[in-house]
């Protein structure tokens, strides 16, 4: 075919190396895909910088304010971690559900719903009133996991039953979700006509580091609360299921390969509904300590967004819990400086951007690079 | 609570979805998943709005809404189609990105004030035939005739034109394609494009002459995904995608009417003297396009038809695919 190539005769400049894409055969190291990961979020912040730059921001002031503003001193990471936290448990919730290719889009709403099952506990109540904390506390987080996990069981008996697509039909529940919770918190548990529930007593906050000040007085003002141990329990947790467990190794044989985990008599259906289960359940107990470590009332602007961000933090993580932590930091400090950023959109624009690096340089990941010599006519 | 009245509004709202529907159709014919049109459809009105603030032409911005929709498409269509990644989440990181810019380059403009908005019509001698002229050519926006011509013309161009085979070919088997001759990744970057132009199309459609404004992401409200969920009931079929996106623009129109009389069939309306019972009346859009769906796929389970067959699997020439 070589001399078919067109303008072969004009002597004009030809880059010596072909440019080749070859599928990779082998497991990539770890530093090759860490590598890879560190390369696309530099391509997304510059693009982001691009962006920023267009609309008239100054870049570079807007990314070290982000920094200063999350990381700066102990106070402000504190804060930091307490955003980190329900991004956990939502990165661990699609984490486990992506990891068998199931696209639960619905954390949101899992997450709105753990917020009202923890909250019946305390406004119903459920539990008398002037129970001791450790009753509170251990069944709010029981009622919010078992909420999330009925909202994420619709879809998953849909998708069984019926083959119902479940990335829109866990999207529509996030609104059915948010609705559910206005119609709560405007009508029936309205606080002096104020679109809030009254504030729960004070044994069903989830204790912060600043309540243990008198001891311990470095631990003034800092808010991070026992919801964290909640989310790093829960990651070793997923961790041993999914790949110390036998139905973590089904659930990531369906994610490889359906038909051979069909073949191997894996009951798909009943797992689609189960990690759906599963998934929403984690999302519901963030929404709980959300509400009992933040909040301490059930109102309506409780999430910037969480569930979708546990999507990027999922996926930037790599479907790994450990590296769920890490990243859920870095975006929780995303969140907590991007309140404060002019315009206001950027924080979701820059995670928009992430992601896209992050799937096309997937394509890194299952390719290889080679560079061939031309060969002289 | 005039049924007449909610089902004109019904055709003026649904032409939104009718036309971000269609778009989904033409790339997912094509085999190409589309769930970026949420994005596309916020990131469409914002452009469309704002160039119409600037210039005072709603058609310049309707263009540039579609074109900015439709240039952000081909970020899917590179990632999916040429580094062949998921169609999902690549679908889902455009709708990000799309709600992103939209929402930074939109930061303002919710306060600009009136605009000169796309023009109504009404038809002349047809508007007096009773009922249906009330219904379909009493002054509507002209957009909303557009979209009648658009889908006996969409679904013509499917179904009885050659490049509308080739489409066709490309989502049913890619690989036959590729065979005859047709190039399987120009045909899918075009139909990519295509639905992104459609998308601002259908962004434009809200935000020009719908509900005209900016609202931040309350303009679209979800109405993209809605979109994407009627692309399954339609069984990528334009008309079909017509029958369900009039019914939806109606079914968000009784949302907000059932709420105003005092007496609702013969009976004390519940909805006007609870007005908190509103939040339940709000879920049944997203509710039913949950039932919808639940048709859509049992039937296509059951007749064994429905989706292209290559929907959501990249090609990858000489690879052993569908």
């Amino acid at each position: 075919m070589t001399n078919l190539v067109p303008g072969k005769d004009k002597k004009h400049f030809r880059f010596p190396f072909h440019i080749r894409f070859e599928p990779r055969l082998g497991e990539l190291k770890w530093w090759q895909s860490l590598l890879i990961t560190l390369a696309a979020l530099v391509v997304s912040l510059l693009v982001g910088a691009l962006l920023l730059s267009l609309v008239g921001g100054n870049p570079w002031k807007a990314y070290s304010h982000i920094a200063k503003a999350s990381f700066g001193d102990i106070g402000v990471f504190s804060d930091t971690m307490v955003k980190a936290i329900p991004l956990i448990l939502i990165g661990l919730a699609c984490s486990v559900a992506f990891r068998m290719k199931l696209w639960n889009i619905g954390a949101e709403g899992q997450f709105f719903l753990g917020a009202f099952g923890a909250s019946i506990v305390v406004l119903i109540p459920i539990v008398p009133d002037g129970s001791p904390a450790w009753v509170y506390i251990s069944v709010m987080a029981l009622f919010a996991m078992i909420f999330g996990a009925l909202w994420g069981f619709l879809p998953g008996y849909l998708k069984a039953r019926f083959n119902v697509n479940e990335v829109i039909s866990t999207l529509m529940m996030n609104y059915i979700a948010v609705a559910w919770n206005n119609f709560f918190i405007y009508a029936v548990w309205s606080e002096g006509g104020f679109q809030m529930s009254k504030m729960f007593p004070k044994a069903a906050w989830l204790p912060r580091l600043t309540d243990f000040s008198k001891q311990i007085p470095e631990f003034r003002g800092l808010t991070t609360h026992v919801g964290l141990i909640f989310a790093l329990v829960m990651v070793v947790v997923v961790w041993f299921l999914l790949y110390r467990s036998r139905w973590g190794y089904e659930i990531r044989l369906i994610g490889d390969n359906p038909k051979a985990a069909n073949y191997a008599g894996i009951q798909i259906k009943k797992n689609v509904i189960l990690v759906m289960m599963l998934s929403g359940g984690l999302a519901g107990l963030a929404g709980m300590s959300e509400i009992s470590g933040v909040v301490h009332r059930l109102q309506g602007a409780i999430s910037p967004g969480y569930g979708f961000t546990g999507i990027i933090v999922a996926w930037l993580a790599k479907l790994n819990p450990y590296l769920v932590v890490i990243v859920s930091i870095l975006f929780g400090g995303l969140i907590l400086a991007g309140r404060e950023i002019q315009p206001s959109g950027i924080p979701k624009l820059i995670q928009g951007i992430i992601l896209v690096c992050l799937i096309a340089s997937d394509y890194l990941v299952r390719n290889r690079i080679r560079f061939i010599r031309r060969m002289e006519d | 609570m005039d049924p007449i009245i909610i089902l004109q509004a019904g055709v003026a709202t649904g032409t939104v979805l009718l036309f971000a529907t269609l778009g989904g159709i033409f790339s997912e014919r094509a085999g190409v998943m589309q769930l970026g049109i949420e994005g596309m459809m916020l990131l469409g009105a914002m452009a469309a709005y704002s160039v119409t603030v600037t210039t005072g032409n709603p058609w310049l911005g309707l263009l540039v809404a579609m074109l900015a929709a439709g240039l952000i498409s081909q970020i899917h269509a590179f990632i999916t189609i040429t580094l062949g990644a998921d169609q999902v989440v690549s679908g889902l990181s455009l709708t990000f990105v799309g709600t992103g810019i939209a929402l930074v380059f939109g930061e303002h403009l919710s306060k600009a004030g009136v605009i000169s908005l796309i023009p109504k019509y009404t038809v002349p001698f047809i508007s007096q035939i009773p009922i249906l002229g009330k219904i379909f050519f009493t002054d509507h926006s002209v957009l909303v005739y557009l979209g009648y011509l658009i889908v006996p013309l969409a679904s013509y161009f499917i179904y009885h034109t050659r490049p509308g085979m080739h489409l066709r070919a490309v989502g049913e088997q890619p690989s036959a394609a590729d065979s005859l001759g047709i190039n399987v990744y120009r045909t899918r970057y075009i139909y990519v494009f295509v639905c992104g132009l459609f998308s601002g199309l259908a962004g434009g459609t809200i935000s020009l002459a719908i509900s005209p404004g900016w609202f931040s992401e309350l303009t679209t409200s979800g109405q993209g995904w809605i979109a994407v969920g009627l692309i399954i009931f339609s069984q990528w079929d334009p008309t079909r995608a017509l029958v369900g996106a009039y019914a939806f623009g109606a079914l968000r129109r009784l949302v907000l009417d059932i709420q105003g009389p005092t007496i609702l069939l013969g009976m004390r309306n519940p909805f006007y003297y609870n007005p908190y019972w509103g939040f339940f009346l709000m879920m049944l859009p997203y509710a039913f396009t949950i039932i919808v769906l639940v048709i859509g796929s049992y039937s296509a389970m059951r007749k064994r038809l429905g989706a292209p067959a290559a929907l959501g699997i990249p090609y990858i020439r000489g690879e052993r695919g569908v």
